[in-house]
């Protein structure tokens, strides 16, 4: 194998056949105060007596992501291989596309969180259009990479702010990519699990059509 | 999905080598633990003294964005890189050496082992590391 295939090649999943061990890592994408923490603080929260080590977060002073927050797991076995989860977020203020582009590095699925307030309409289609050109950047298409969406924040209807409906949030972000969608609250934690657990499905069917 | 790279599966036998280099470069000179990291933030081999375990995990994810970071900052002043990267604590100290271009090398040390010393082994760790990977 030459110096330059092994560059090449090493970019994802990390498979040690040692150790039999499988290491994923996923990343919440998407606009800045969209919920992609809240989403990890939910699965913390609700998994925490499974999950040995805490949330590593790199803020800013006034809460906000400054480089990722990150939250590893296991999964448990699949197919005799011990599968270990590791879950990122991304800053999603637009300034901090440097360090949002360092996260995406060896990314194996994605969570795309969309803010479903009307007045985040602009934001969601700018941070995917920065999704797919930083991905680009990297040689990979986010039309190959698993990738789900999420509707966040439809809770927020209730307290009569306006919400974009889900079949214009569709046609805005999921009319090309055609990925399976879900309508979420990450503060109250409705469907984040789902999403997560739908994420990490398709990655392993990805993983696994590869090492056939 | 189809059409994506599968990432790099490595075999027994070249894992075998890459923990007998860093034991016997690293680990009997008194290193308290070792760690072969990706630039995405995943462990390739842990190795440590039996006394320190640290979360590795972290600390993978943490070194890859710290190094990416500082390698994106060396581009911004007009470096390629800066090659030594090196945090000195009270009682630990962590050493970074880049292997190759997509392998990072974490090495946690106290200040009883001279640096230049520390240097020069991991040094000749990666020389064994990239012979094995290339072979």
């Amino acid at each position: 194998m030459s110096k330059n295939c092994f560059v090449k090649c090493f970019l994802v999943p990390f498979i040690n056949l040692k150790k039999r061990e499988v290491q994923v890592k996923i990343v919440y994408y998407g606009p800045g105060r969209g919920g992609k923490t809240t989403n990890l603080e939910y699965v913390y929260s609700k998994f925490n007596d499974r999950i040995k080590t805490d949330i590593v977060s790199i803020k800013t002073q006034g809460d906000r992501t400054l480089f990722f927050d990150f939250l590893p797991f296991n999964m448990g076995k699949i197919k005799g291989f011990d599968v270990r989860v590791q879950l990122y977020t991304v800053p999603g203020q637009v300034k901090y596309n440097a360090t949002r582009k360092l996260v995406l590095r060896g990314v194996d699925g994605l969570v795309f969180v969309a803010d479903s307030m009307e007045a985040r309409r602009e934001k969601n289609l700018h941070s995917l259009k920065n999704l797919h050109e930083n991905l680009a950047s990297y040689n990979e298409s986010i039309f190959k990479i698993p990738l789900v969406l999420q509707y966040n924040k439809r809770d927020l209807a209730e307290q009569g702010i306006p919400l974009l409906s889900v079949e214009s949030l569709e046609k805005d972000l999921n009319s090309k990519l055609r990925v399976p969608s879900f309508e979420a609250s990450a503060l109250a934690g409705t469907n984040v699990v789902t999403t997560m657990k739908k994420i990490i499905t398709m990655t392993m069917a990805s993983i696994e059509s590869q090492l056939k | 999905m189809g059409g994506r790279k599968l990432g790099y599966i490595l075999g027994k036998e070249e894992l075998t080598g890459i923990e007998h280099a860093l034991g016997q470069n690293l680990i009997e000179l008194g290193v308290h633990c070792v760690v072969l990291i990706d630039m995405a933030g995943n462990i390739i081999t842990e190795l440590d003294n039996g006394e320190m375990k640290p979360d590795v995990y972290s600390l993978a994810a943490l070194a890859a964005g710290n190094f990416g970071a500082v390698s994106a900052m060396a581009k911004i002043v007009g470096e390629d890189e800066f090659s030594l990267l090196f945090h000195k604590g009270e009682k630990e100290c962590i050493h970074f050496s880049k292997i190759m271009t997509d392998l990072l090398l974490i090495t946690i040390f106290d200040r009883d082992l001279s640096l230049g010393f520390l240097r020069l082994k991991v040094a000749e760790a990666a020389e064994k590391i990239e012979k094995i990977l290339e072979s």
